[in-house]
């Protein structure tokens, strides 16, 4: 069953921690989150559920039909926009909760002083994967 | 089924272009007689590790045929008319090497876009099967596929007889050179190997071996250049011991006899600095006097906005930082790295608060996951100077 795992620049629910941007740690700390990373994506490779990851510009826009004989109308850069994709993991894992497990690890992902960024992460099950049970 | 090392399937694909000259001799179409070739090769590729045949290119040549007079009988059949295709096939002259130039020509003809004359090319002239090209170009195979129908429907009915733009096959060339490598396939490699080939084919005209003189410059620091996990590690900090020597003793080589001849052009200048850069032992030893005199006549060649970018970087090392900054004032500011570059020359010039804010910015506009993280280190590295 695979599952998408967003990763976004801006958006989601209101963070767990507050960090800094990148550019504004230590060149330590930058390493040790390169790194994380890196293990994160051979580890899924290993367990034989990595499918794909593909990391996004920050730049972008909207785009839509703009009627017939007109060009198509744009609506950005995202400047305004509340919600900015970074980019995505595509696993193919068992369940949901094998889903949401992996997911929760990529969330620790470490941040300044080494601690975890407990960023969100939104996972959406492809259509036919396993989704999460509605709660209350 | 056991698997043929990489020099035997190099060897196999050497054939390549001379196989689909001769079919298109016997009367073939450009479009059949390379599908039927590539049928044939994949045939080959399954069947010659464990049944090596004692004529490659007669083999190859014979399985094509059959395939194209089998393509060309249903064809016919289906559409009910006769084509003028027969089993036997007609004596065709010698193979001549002129074939496999023209190849060169046509899948790299100016009317294609780049991503299909890349293609192409690695099929007909690199012999390369469509899904070792995908797994190269990461594009699905299917992808792939239809990229080179639409490539070769595009050129159908273009004459195999006439030499084309010399230009646009070094283009194409430098694109698969940097291409890099995914899948099994390693497009910097195959792209020295049809240069080296090209070469010989134009009885070496400078251009087409200074291209491959930078190729092999190039290739020669390829292992120094990223570090543990993938890092990139820039060309001052790369370990030069590393550095391949015979490599860059061919390219050198080369590149001189090239510069002989007098007919400087864009590939020879790039192949020049590439050359100086090599020359230094230590980064401390780089003749940067010289290397600006360099992209002075690859300015003039080109006038192209990266170059005067890349040489700001050299102005900048030779006569200063303030002199790079003076001359990064005439580089358009939407040029790819321009960020990179001012943040280079603001940190030597002791601005470290705008060179912290520029590499940040160029991060933001980095044009791979290891330039964002090279380039976020870096204003990291920066910012730290700063506290």
């Amino acid at each position: 069953m695979k599952y998408l795992l967003l990763k976004h620049y801006r958006g989601g629910p209101t963070p767990a921690v507050d960090f800094p941007p990148m550019d504004q740690w230590t060149p330590e700390e930058v390493d040790a989150h390169v790194q994380f990373m890196r293990d994160f994506a051979s580890r899924l490779e290993e367990t034989g559920e990595f499918v794909d990851m593909q990391a996004l510009s920050a730049e972008g826009a909207f785009i839509r039909y703009g009627g017939q004989g007109e060009p198509p109308v744009t609506d950005g850069p995202f400047a305004e926009t509340k919600d900015l994709i970074a980019g995505w993991y595509i696993i193919d894992v068992d369940s949901w909760d094998r889903a949401v497990e992996i997911a929760g690890e990529l969330s620790a992902v470490p941040g300044p002083g080494g601690e975890p960024l407990y960023e969100w992460l939104e996972v959406r099950p492809f259509l036919g994967a396993e989704a999460p049970k509605a709660t209350e | 089924m056991s698997e043929l090392d990489a020099l035997t399937e190099a060897r196999i694909r050497d054939l390549v272009p001379a196989v689909i000259g001769v079919l298109v001799r016997r009367g073939a179409d450009f479009a059949s007689a390379e599908d039927a070739v590539q049928e044939a090769l994949i045939r080959a590729l399954q069947a010659w590790p464990d049944d090596p045949p004692r004529d490659p290119k007669g083999w190859l040549v014979a399985a094509a045929w059959h395939k194209f007079v089998d393509a060309a009988r249903s064809e016919t059949s289906r559409q009910r008319r006769e084509l003028a295709v027969d089993a036997e096939p007609p004596a065709g002259q010698a193979p001549n090497s002129d074939d496999t130039l023209r190849l060169y020509f046509l899948c790299a003809h100016p009317s294609l876009p780049s991503a299909a004359a890349v293609a192409l090319t690695l099929r007909a002239v690199g012999g390369l099967t469509t899904r070792q090209i995908a797994q190269a170009c990461l594009v699905p195979e299917a992808t792939m596929a239809q990229r080179i129908v639409r490539a070769k429907r595009k050129i159908e009915g273009l004459p195999l007889d006439r030499h084309g733009d010399l230009a646009t096959v070094l283009r194409v060339l430098y694109l698969v050179f940097n291409e890099g490598y995914g899948g099994d396939v390693d497009l910097a490699a195959e792209a020295i190997r049809l240069t080296r080939q090209l070469v010989a084919l134009t009885d070496n005209e400078p251009e087409v071996a200074g291209l491959l003189a930078l190729m092999l410059l190039h290739h020669a620091r390829r292992e120094s250049r990223t570090g543990p996990g993938g890092r990139l590690v820039p060309l001052a900090e790369q370990d030069r011991s590393r550095w391949d020597t015979a490599l860059i003793a061919e390219g050198v080589a080369i590149l001189q006899t090239a510069l002989a001849r007098d007919r400087l052009g864009e590939y020879q200048a790039q192949a020049a600095i590439a050359a100086l850069h090599a020359d230094a032992q230590k980064v401390a030893e780089t003749d940067w006097v010289q290397i600006v005199e360099w992209y002075d006549e690859l300015l003039a060649l080109t006038g192209s906005p990266v170059v005067r970018l890349n040489r700001a970087v050299a102005v900048g090392e030779a006569d200063g930082a303030h002199a790079g900054l003076a001359a990064l004032a005439e580089v358009d500011a939407d040029v790819p790295r321009y960020d990179a570059v001012a943040a280079y020359l603001h940190e030597r010039a002791g601005d470290l608060a705008s060179a912290a804010e520029l590499y940040a910015k160029a991060a933001r506009g980095a044009a791979s996951v290891q330039e964002v993280e090279y380039l976020t280190r870096e204003a990291a590295r920066v910012r730290q100077l700063l506290r």
